[in-house]
């Protein structure tokens, strides 16, 4: 066995002893002040990015011969077809689904296409995602140039992804609705009974704050109730996979209507304004802050 | 740049070059973001701790192994937002530290050491982790689980398998 010369190991000690001093220092100054963008992220998010690219480009690339060319050329496209096809009879099944529930809410959500025309969006590419399991984020290809914002709402077809967390020169970080630090103001689609949904960082995210005289079936759609002022009411968050009784309020998860495990392509809501309320409604409120212990982005989302 | 490994008696020594390092530490870094976008269950692997836990093992010298580690650590935190800055460091540090510490008492070339390393080196991370979000973040963080369980089988099977082509940055002694 070998040993180390007393002097060396001393100077290791104490460097060792520095080193995670510093971290600790770093941590706890990080703790007081979440909102600014440290130098060493935007680097290192942007460094990574600039590696991810030309990755996502040359396997999306390969795939693509590979798969459209070569081995399923026509099934391939066929296949592209038919996925669009799903996406926009999902769009209108939910839609559907609603309309069934309350009339006053059947005319609203007729609109619910046109008023999305009024709300300018920017598609954008899946580049990359989180270093870790523990945090729910993806990075995609746009950023500060194509006018991006903290705060903004990303969506896909089938429903809500998460919001913008980062905002960088060329790229974006999104965190997903499934992270811990995540919120989305909701409601039930059967009931309209408003809570929000929270990521738990797991697949599965969970319903916040419906007391437990509600009536709460597992498959029930979960939508946005617009109370955020990120995402505008009435698109699907989800659906209930399990229903517990709790103290005071309901134990509901939440499995996302999005696959946010499979995100190629998303939208991004250029627009923080909801749609307009319908008529005797009240006008959307923002929902009430709770800061968090160490971060100071807004609750719901 | 040369980096210089302690030269141990009836130790192999082994250098690398620095450009080498850092670029098998990026690449970690590259693939551990990029892979789970197209393998959802590649969030298993721990590459910026294996290269930490190799480097660490064959350079022999806890200041230089601490210091990658830290630097991998903090790039890793870096990349994991709303996660702050520092988490990974630690764990990373001590991670980087322990392994350069032990490579001289054991032979850690053999495939079932190098199993066994990263098996352990594995949890000592989660641990450090786990702690130190716990003290100052107060937040919640399991320090066992299956889940943890097959993430360590999982990263101790890929030392075995990674290690071999690391070896091959290896300048001739």
């Amino acid at each position: 066995m070998t040993v180390l010369p007393i002097a060396t190991r001393h100077r290791s000690l104490a460097l060792l002893t520095g080193v995670v001093v510093a971290q600790v220092l770093l941590l706890a100054v990080q703790i007081r002040a979440e909102n600014q963008v440290r130098l060493i992220r935007v680097w290192a998010v942007s460094a990574v990015a600039l590696a991810q690219e030309p990755y996502t480009m040359v396997v999306d690339r390969a795939s693509s011969v590979w798969n459209g060319y070569v081995s399923l050329r026509q099934t391939r496209r066929e296949n592209e077809n038919l996925r669009a096809e799903i996406s926009e009879l999902r769009l209108r099944a939910s839609k559907l689904e609603s309309q069934a529930g309350e009339a006053p809410r059947l005319a609203a959500l007729l609109e619910f296409r046109e008023s999305y025309a009024g709300l300018p969006m920017l598609a954008a590419r899946v580049i990359g995602s989180s270093a870790t399991g523990g945090s729910r984020t993806i990075t995609i290809n746009r950023g500060r140039r194509d006018a991006l914002a903290p705060n903004l709402g990303v969506i896909t077809p089938e429903g809500v992804v998460g919001k913008i967390l980062e905002v960088y020169e060329d790229t974006s970080q999104v965190l997903l609705l499934t992270d811990r630090e995540s919120g989305v103001g909701s409601l039930l689609a059967a009931t309209r009974s408003q809570g929000v949904v929270r990521g738990s960082g797991e697949p599965e995210a969970v319903l916040h704050y419906v007391i437990n005289d509600e009536t709460v079936a597992v498959g029930e759609q979960i939508l946005t109730s617009g109370q955020d002022r990120i995402f505008p009411r009435d698109l699907p968050v989800g659906r209930v996979s399990a229903v517990q009784t709790g103290n005071p309020f309901k134990l509901i998860r939440v499995r996302p209507a999005a696959r946010l495990d499979r995100l190629e392509l998303v939208i991004v809501l250029l627009s923080q304004r909801g749609l307009p309320a319908a008529p005797g409604q009240e006008a959307p409120q923002p929902v009430a802050e709770q800061p968090g212990p160490r971060e100071k982005h807004p609750p719901a989302n | 740049m040369a980096i210089r490994a302690e030269i141990e008696p009836h130790i192999e020594v082994h250098k690398y070059a620095g450009l080498h390092v850092a670029a098998a530490a990026f690449f970690a870094l590259v693939l551990q973001t990029f892979l789970p976008r197209y393998f959802p269950r590649a969030d298993l692997l721990e590459l910026p701790l294996l290269v930490t836990l190799y480097f660490g093992l064959s350079r022999r010298n806890p200041s230089t192994g601490l210091l990658l580690g830290t630097a991998v650590g903090l790039g890793q935190d870096a990349l994991s937002l709303p996660q702050p800055i520092g988490l990974y460091g630690i764990a990373k540090t001590l991670v980087g530290f322990g392994a350069s510490s032990i490579g001289g008492r054991f032979d850690v070339d053999h495939p079932l050491s190098r199993f066994v390393l990263g098996f352990l080196f594995f949890h000592l991370h989660h641990i450090a982790f786990a702690v130190t979000r716990r003290l100052l973040l107060a937040e919640p963080q399991d320090f066992f689980g299956g889940q943890l369980l097959a993430a360590s089988l999982v990263n101790a099977a890929l030392a075995v398998a990674l290690f071999p082509l690391l070896d091959r940055l290896r300048r001739p002694s």
